[in-house]
């Protein structure tokens, strides 16, 4: 049989075959990394594939793994941690807790509502005792007291629980985040005024700061101002710099 | 007489090959969230003998202050990892290959006197099928350590959503110490590895891309 290789030939054959195979990968790989982190430059937004990709994994969180029923774990007093301040953004020492008051914007552009801490203080109170979660990896176990943000909304912005979104920023509006309302409407999402047992200090966000124990710390905004209700995703200080926008835990 | 007889199948090469350059970038972006927040060390109480990492590895690598990247990518290749390692799994055991890789009571006696023949003692090597003892053990290793880097990264990714999941390995920092040393694990896996690879030589390495080898027949053998 004139055209049977002998095993070298064919080996030989396959050998080129095979490693022409590997090359093609090899530059594919090597494409394909280059598209992820095409354009990326240090501190700035995360490329547009990731991107993508974190919203692709958002829905998949909530539509497969979300729940309310789905509580964070809760922990004994004798846990608690020294939660260290991570960030002022947004706080300015020039602050007077005694002229504060929450604006709240309800869905559907209502007119706004002026809320104080008494009317917060009126509400139902919850205390929690859990591990506040850094997106930098670290955590503490802290206890914070204050409403629950479905009775705050049921209360001020009756009807608002059906909006897709909701924005919160500081008084000055140099921190905002934007949380999915079936998050912010979680159990154990608070409006806290107390923690460890005492009144929040200014560096943990006094008078008044979210407590979203499903979400990593950059969503728990301190000192919150402004609420608003809303169908379009909210300005969110992290998103902007290459965080993903659901962050949750 | 020479023959060629297949070493690796199509699908174990592809499996192998699609893992070496998206395990290699899990590790990377893994370093740049590490980065952020890197407590282990190797020491006790006030004495620390390594810590990982120091400043020079980070600057060197350029592993610094890239956290929102690092989690980006992280959790986009993450889905190809745990798909190709899934993949992997379901052809080894739907084609019974995993008759010849798992590690079996015996591999672990054999393993010692196949790692002291290769350290370059004068030991008898046991006879051995396709893989050898210790390339059982280890191989049956890899497998086992890709599914728990798989089951602790989801308890650190949705400690909330997956609880249970994260109560099975110890709680939200043990997963998080797990994760990281899984990673030393391939780290030292990979050393190894490529080190056996080089002894070996390159007909092994060449089989590892083509899936074939030239070797002796056995009919060729007996008639001589």
């Amino acid at each position: 049989m004139p055209n049977k290789l002998t095993p070298e030939q064919e080996m030989s054959r396959r050998t080129r075959r095979g490693f022409l195979a590997l090359g093609a990968g090899a530059v594919v790989a090597a494409g394909g990394w280059q598209w992820l982190n095409s354009g990326y430059g240090r501190g700035e937004d995360i490329p547009a594939p990731l991107r993508k990709v974190l919203g692709f994994n958002e829905r998949v969180v909530r539509n497969v793994l979300f729940g309310d029923t789905h509580l964070v774990k809760t922990y004994p007093a004798s846990a608690i941690g020294q939660l260290k301040e991570n960030g002022d953004e947004g706080m300015p020492d020039d602050f007077d807790a005694d002229d504060w008051t929450l604006q709240v914007m309800p869905r559907g552009g209502g007119l706004p509502v002026s809320v104080t801490i008494d009317d917060l203080h009126a509400l139902p109170r919850y205390e929690e005792t859990i591990d506040f979660k850094c997106v930098e990896g670290w955590s503490t176990v802290t206890q914070f007291a204050g409403a629950r943000f479905s009775d705050f909304t049921a209360k001020f912005a009756p009807g608002s629980e059906k909006a897709g979104y909701v924005g919160m920023a500081t008084p000055d509006g140099g921190y905002y985040v934007g949380l999915d309302t079936p998050s912010a409407l979680h159990p154990q999402t608070l409006l806290a005024y107390q923690m460890n047992g005492a009144d929040l200090e200014d560096e943990h966000g006094a008078p008044l700061r979210l407590v979203i124990a499903v979400k990593y710390g950059i969503k728990n905004i301190k000192r919150i101002g402004k609420i608003a209700y809303g169908e379009t995703e909210p300005p969110d200080y992290w998103r902007e710099r290459g965080y993903d926008f659901y962050a949750g835990l | 007489m020479k023959k060629l007889e297949e070493k690796h199948r199509l699908a174990t090469r592809w499996c192998h090959w699609v893992n070496f350059p998206v395990l290699s970038a899990m590790i990377f972006s893994g370093l740049l969230i590490y980065w952020a927040y890197d407590p282990y060390r190797i020491g006790m109480g006030s004495i620390t003998l390594f810590h990982f990492f120091p400043d020079w590895f980070y600057n060197l690598t350029g592993i610094n202050a890239q956290l929102a990247r690092g989690m980006a990518l992280h959790f986009t290749l993450a889905w190809i990892f745990a798909l190709n390692g899934i993949a992997y799994v379901v052809y080894t055991v739907v084609s019974g290959e995993w008759r010849e890789l798992a590690a079996e009571p015996k591999s672990f006696r054999e393993a010692l006197a196949v790692t002291l023949h290769d350290m370059g003692f004068k030991v008898p090597l046991p006879p051995q099928g396709r893989y050898n003892a210790a390339q059982r053990i280890s191989y049956t290793a890899i497998v086992v350590m890709g599914a728990l880097s798989l089951v602790t990264g989801l308890a650190i990714y949705k400690p909330a959503q997956l609880h249970w999941l994260t109560a099975a390995v110890g709680g939200y920092e043990w997963a998080r110490f797990e994760h990281f040393w899984l990673t030393m694990g391939y780290v030292s896996f990979f050393v190894v590895h490529i080190a056996q690879v080089i002894r070996t030589g390159w007909a092994n390495f060449r089989s590892m891309v083509t899936g074939y080898d030239i070797v002796e027949s056995e009919e060729a053998a007996n008639a001589e």
